[in-house]
């Protein structure tokens, strides 16, 4: 492995990761308090998929030389993070969290779909093994969304409509480019953030449309980035202390 | 002046709820208000047949199998499920429980009823005491 091709896949793993951990541990959050029994157990499920899938990521890096997965998930400091800005949001509306679910799913549905032709063979492998994970978690979002929408009262369409219009600029920014863009696509590792953009939109915007919410102009959202450079939401940093709580407490403990 | 204490726990998620000690006393739920049920098939694998594994509270059928999946899919190996609204079964009533009733008088339908079993007791002693015969430590 060059010094180029590792620098890209380092940035992408990171980001990927950092996703996947952060949203993983937000919808976390709503175990044991979602509307339903039934729904608790499925997002708490989804949630949990979420963390398998940081793991798989982080130990990626592991086996590249980086600290073990548990290092790199409860030892980082805030600025070391590339998680977008869509995930670190606290969600206190179980119609913010659908909405960010249905948002970022389709997202990670189309990475991962884009990452089965990767030139990195474990990463490939990993998409293709996720593969059924997220299909049932599109599924899981897009039958709330229509239920919440078409099917759904005035007020499920407001507060889902609310949730769209507030989270639309942070989805586009889970899109925000690193300078690792072109050479992630040049070596083969994965097609760029453009690339997904453009396959996410397709999907979403008439999938949105279908379920009866209206849907910003891509093109006159000014999308809310940073994350993937380490700049975060003040939401951060209080996540992370929470996260790490237990495990600060004795970070050479066998569990 | 009246302020409001909200409830603090351990769970910081639960204390961020905001949820006031003073609770209006419960006013219970109103009719008609809890979802219906649908009853949960899984298939272990394919051309095997849909066993009965619980049920699911949903709206409509397409969320039922959006919770039975998890609810019922995830542990165990799973092809395929069935969900089937709990009122579309048609079932006998607790009350019709006599008609399974057997009476004791009818073991003649049962296999237990023919007399076949001295039979095969009489053959396989027979066939020990052959062996027996035969064997070399006998021969002696």
């Amino acid at each position: 492995m060059t010094e180029q091709y590792r620098a890209a896949l380092e940035d992408l793993l990171f980001r990927m990761a950092d996703d996947a951990l952060i949203y993983g541990h937000r919808n976390s959050e709503w175990t044991g308090l979602a509307p339903l029994l039934e729904e608790d157990i499925a997002f708490s499920s989804i949630a949990q998929d979420k963390l398998g899938h940081a793991l798989a990521l982080y130990r990626m890096l592991h086996e590249m030389g980086h600290p073990d997965p548990d290092q790199l998930a409860f030892m980082r400091s805030e600025h070391q993070f590339r998680c977008c800005h869509l995930v670190e949001l606290p969600t206190q509306d179980y119609a913010v969290a659908l909405m960010r679910h249905a948002l970022f799913d389709y997202a990670e549905h189309h990475r991962y779909e884009l990452l089965e032709e990767s030139s990195y063979a474990p990463l490939a492998a990993l998409a293709r093994k996720v593969r059924g994970e997220i299909k049932y978690h599109i599924f899981h979002a897009s039958t709330w969304l229509r239920m919440l929408g078409v099917e759904g009262t005035d007020e499920s369409r407001a507060r889902m409509q609310a949730a769209l219009d507030m989270l639309f600029p942070y989805a586009l920014g889970i899109f925000e480019p690193t300078q690792q863009e072109e050479t992630l696509r040049e070596l083969g590792i994965f097609p760029g953030e453009g690339i997904l953009r453009e396959h996410w939109l397709e999907d979403v915007v008439p999938l949105l449309e279908s379920a009866g919410y209206r849907v910003p102009e891509p093109s006159e959202v000014e999308p809310v980035v940073g994350g993937r450079h380490g700049y975060h939401t003040e939401h951060l940093q209080p996540l992370l202390e929470e996260m790490t709580a237990v495990f600060r407490i004795d970070p050479t403990a066998e569990w | 002046m009246s302020r409001t204490v909200t409830l603090q726990s351990l769970d910081p998620r639960v204390s961020r709820l905001g949820i006031p000690t003073e609770q209006q006393p419960f006013e219970g739920v109103p009719e008609g208000s809890h979802l219906q049920t649908f009853e949960v098939f899984h298939q272990t694998k394919s051309g095997a047949r849909h066993i009965h594994v619980g049920s699911v509270h949903a709206p409509n059928a397409e969320m039922a199998m959006v919770f039975a999946k998890e609810q019922y899919a995830r542990r165990s190996e799973c092809v395929n499920l069935w969900v089937v609204k709990t009122s579309e079964i048609i079932t006998f009533s607790p009350e019709d429980a006599d008609l399974f009733a057997t009476t004791t008088e009818k073991t003649y339908r049962d296999a237990s009823g023919y007399k076949v079993m001295q039979k095969i007791l009489a053959w396989k002693q027979r066939l020990q005491q052959q062996a027996e015969q035969n064997s070399p430590s006998n021969s002696e």
